[in-house]
């Protein structure tokens, strides 16, 4: 019998949401959108935890410039606080070591993780997922039920082709969906908001591309006053948080 | 410490099977312990039996009886089996805390030592399974 499945209610029962950042595709920006959105929060003064669940390529440690850090082992493992947020990421086990994972290794370091981290009390979680609806999108569907969704996608239509998927299958399993952000925008269309209007989702709003963004990766601080952070709370600024 | 986490998982996943077979009490549980999870067993074993106090089905003293699994690695590129065991001691104490911590990242930091693909599989041993409860109804 698998036991871990019993505890995760209880590890994360005091965290009051779970945002998950999601989207089909990858390099539109979840990574980004994550690590900015509990930048944002925190600096709103709530407590914010952040799980990076990209196993193959985790990305939110590089943004928030997380380095010797680890876990502290009390009970479970508690994450290291950075900048205000409990931080958890498979970077702490891997030491930045190429990660070759078959599905089933996806879906046992997630509820290992889930199982044995102590998030503490907090107001947010925010979770930066990999690309796809593959087992990642699936166990937190699982195993996380108070999930909310917010979707990223670039203006591209070849983005939106897979974004579309995606809403589409948390609609049809009726996941709280915050709506859709279309990032790295260059020119005016009205593309991507017709396209998820269309679907019945709330388009939140465009961030621009910011040609400067990455002078700012790795310090939070910088992070902070980019462009690309102005856009990411105005677009904010049309859901509930 | 982080024994104590698992041996949580371990005490609720019992009692939540008491309760489905609605048994009064808890009389024996049977777990595995894998390998790889490399788990200190008197930490666990202390903490399994903190934490059966005051449960509901109430789980008798001493019910636990730990058993070790050996690990089975398989390679899927070459067919090669072996034992974590056998590969431990090249492995420095970092790397060695990551598996105990999380099993699945011994795919990271080792290889099959005979063709040195990271693509094998835990066929056994990978960490704690709860494995069979008795009790009185
Ligand atoms: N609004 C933006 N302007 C400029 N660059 C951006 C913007 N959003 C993200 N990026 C950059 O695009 C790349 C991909 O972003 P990332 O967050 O890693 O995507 P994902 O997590 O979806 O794969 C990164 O180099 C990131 O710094
Ligand atoms: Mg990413
Ligand atoms: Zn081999």
């Amino acid at each position: 019998m698998e036991p871990r499945t019993s505890v995760i209610e209880k590890r994360l029962k005091h965290i009051n949401r779970i945002i998950a950042v999601a989207s089909g595709k990858g390099g539109v920006g979840k990574s980004m959108v994550a690590s900015s959105l509990a930048l944002y929060l925190s600096q709103k003064g709530y407590k914010v935890g952040l799980l990076d669940l990209d196993l193959y390529g985790p990305s939110s440690h590089i943004i928030l410039g997380v380095k010797n850090q680890f876990p502290t082992e009390e009970k479970g493992i508690i994450p290291p606080v950075v900048h205000g947020i409990s931080f958890m990421s498979i970077v702490y086990f891997t030491e930045e070591k190429p990660s070759p994972f078959r599905g089933v290794d996806i879906s046992n370091i997630i509820l290992e993780l889930l199982a044995i981290t102590q998030w503490g009390c907090l107001d947010f979680l925010i979770i930066d997922m990999p690309p796809g609806i593959g087992d990642e999108t699936l166990d937190v569907i699982r195993y996380m039920k108070k999930s909310e969704f917010l979707v990223v996608t670039t203006p591209s239509k070849v983005a939106m082709g897979a974004v579309g998927k995606l809403l589409r299958i948390l609609l049809e399993l009726k996941k709280p969906l915050l709506g859709v952000i279309e990032n790295m925008t260059m020119t005016d269309s009205s593309f991507i908001q017709q396209e998820v209007k269309r679907l019945h989702v709330r388009y939140l709003g465009n961030i621009d591309f910011d040609t400067v963004l990455e002078d700012s990766i790795g310090d939070p601080d910088r992070l902070v006053q980019t462009q690309m952070m102005k856009d990411l709370s105005r677009t904010l600024q049309n859901i509930k948080l | 410490m982080h024994e104590w986490a698992l041996a949580e998982s371990i005490v609720m996943a019992a009692v939540d099977e008491a309760r489905k077979e609605k048994l009064k009490s808890i009389t024996q549980v049977t777990i595995f312990i894998g390998e790889l999870q490399q788990i200190e067993k008197e930490i666990f074993l202390f903490a399994l039996n903190e934490l059966s106090k005051s449960q509901k089905p109430s789980i008798k003293k001493d019910a636990f009886i730990l058993k070790t699994e050996k690990s089975m690695l398989l390679c899927k590129n070459c067919g090669n089996t072996w034992k974590f065991s056998d590969m431990k001691k090249k492995l420095n104490e970092a790397e060695s805390e990551s598996i105990h911590f999380i099993p699945e990242v011994v795919f990271v930091h080792t290889r099959c030592p005979r063709c040195g693909s990271p693509d094998f599989e835990i066929t056994k041993g990978r960490g704690v399974v709860l494995s069979s409860i008795t009790g009185v109804r």
